[in-house]
């Protein structure tokens, strides 16, 4: 077994199941895309994945080994980009990006990583004077620092990253992924279809939740 | 030791740029140590007397004012996500949360309360008191506070919340500092009060951080 799987995996928000009985397999260099409508659970499965939430049943493995056996080394190789923009209004955008790299023990090559997202023109702006798409490209362009480092994270969880692109970051986003599928890495994907599951067409399976969930 | 260095420059880096928010604590604790004056009446033997507690207490309020902000901001834009899945430990992160929360709040009061020690016609050797109760006491308020803000992420109106949470946990404190300076002023050795306010600190900074990462944890969740 190699790459991500999951077995008997359960999620339990307040009292209620958000989804229970899911086996997935993700194989090296290969993306999941998520589908389900809104409460269907895509958001909670990632966040059970990158360890933000218990799972309440079931397991979760890489390379066939469970990872509740050394949470420290299953962080490390794991990126999570969720809903929100982690950026500080008053710090620029390289200096957001500069500060994550750097806590996430990464060399941040933050120019190269905002070039990559097209926005190495806003390196020196503040945060707070960026629109919504901007710090969305200047959040992803944390996973382009993971990139180009050596041992950065190999599995990418991505909660509708491509929510306020343009066509031409959605591109660029893909390309992103691309890279990091044909470097042997893992990519699970929440999305509400569009144009990033065209362009990750057959590299990617499709899951969808609300059919499993309960 | 990088990663609380790392949050630490940045905790600073935001105070700085954010601007009003530290200055707004220490304005606060001059002008309500100020105002005393004019309700108990200008005694000139009451205020040396009353005083070391007053600016005690407007002390531990004035800490708190800038407490509940110490993890909002990363919660509500997901970096606390982020830091909780980094290699830097959560109690690290609450370590240097705390720390740079004295900096710009403990060290401007204790900046100010030797002048306010004067307004209060404090004698010399009650103004070293003080100065020296606050020293090992603000660090504890920034500690001590820091689960309470953590404890009150995400509650509806938790400011009162914390402020309730808190206020008890802060009472120690407040009986040795302001302990410290009515025995300088009596006359009387104040080695013990500082000693155990030293104890305070130690305890705060051994158990402090680990209660905050618990409740970072469950916030998270």
């Amino acid at each position: 077994m190699q790459g991500l799987t999951t077995h008997n995996l359960a999620c339990i928000r307040g009292e209620r199941a958000v989804f229970a009985g899911l086996d997935l397999a993700v194989k090296p260099g290969r993306a999941m895309l998520l589908s389900g409508s809104n409460g269907s659970g895509k958001s909670s499965l990632l966040r059970v994945l990158a360890g933000l939430l218990p799972a309440a049943d079931g397991r979760i493995a890489w390379e066939g080994e469970d990872v509740a056996g050394d949470p420290d080394a299953h962080r490390a190789r794991t990126a999570y980009v969720g809903h929100a923009d982690p950026l500080k209004p008053s710090l620029t955008a390289s200096e957001n990006l500069e500060f994550w790299g750097r806590l996430y023990g990464l060399k941040p090559e933050v120019e190269t990583a905002l070039h990559q997202f097209s926005i190495a023109g806003l390196a020196d702006v503040p945060a707070r004077y960026l629109s919504a798409g901007q710090k969305r490209r200047v959040n992803l362009a944390r996973l382009a620092v993971g990139q180009n480092s050596r041992a950065g994270p190999m599995l990418w969880l991505l909660d509708e990253p491509a929510t306020g692109l343009d066509p031409g970051a959605v591109s660029m986003l893909a390309n992103t992924i691309l890279a990091h599928l044909s470097n042997d890495g893992v990519a699970i994907v929440s999305t509400h279809g569009g144009r990033l599951d065209e362009l990750l067409e057959g590299k990617a399976d499709h899951f969808s939740i609300s059919a499993r969930g309960t | 030791m990088i990663g609380f260095m790392l949050i630490l420059r940045r905790e600073l880096r935001l105070a700085w740029r954010g601007g009003t928010d530290a200055v707004i604590a220490v304005v606060f604790f001059v002008l309500a140590a100020v105002l005393f004056p004019f309700g108990v009446g200008t005694d000139p033997g009451m205020l040396p007397r009353i005083g070391g507690g007053i600016i005690w207490v407007v002390a531990l309020l004035a800490a708190m004012l800038s407490l509940e902000r110490m993890f909002a901001g990363d919660h509500e834009d997901g970096s606390l996500d982020l830091l909780y899945l980094s290699p830097v430990p959560l109690g690290t992160l609450a370590l240097a949360k705390a720390a740079a929360h004295w900096l710009t709040t403990g060290v401007l009061l204790l900046v100010a309360a030797p002048v306010l020690a004067l307004l209060y016609n404090l004698p010399g050797e009650a103004i070293g008191a003080l100065a020296a109760s606050m020293l090992l006491g603000t660090p504890v308020l920034s500690l001590v506070g820091g689960i309470g803000a953590a404890l009150t992420l995400g509650a509806r109106r938790g400011g009162v919340l914390l402020a309730l949470l808190i206020l008890p946990l802060y009472i120690p404190v407040l009986i040795f500092g302001a302990g410290a300076i009515d025995g300088a002023v009596a006359g009387r050795p104040i080695g013990p009060q500082l000693m155990v306010m030293g104890g305070f600190l130690l305890a705060a900074l051994a158990l402090a951080p680990w209660a905050t990462a618990a409740a970072l944890r469950q916030a998270i969740e």
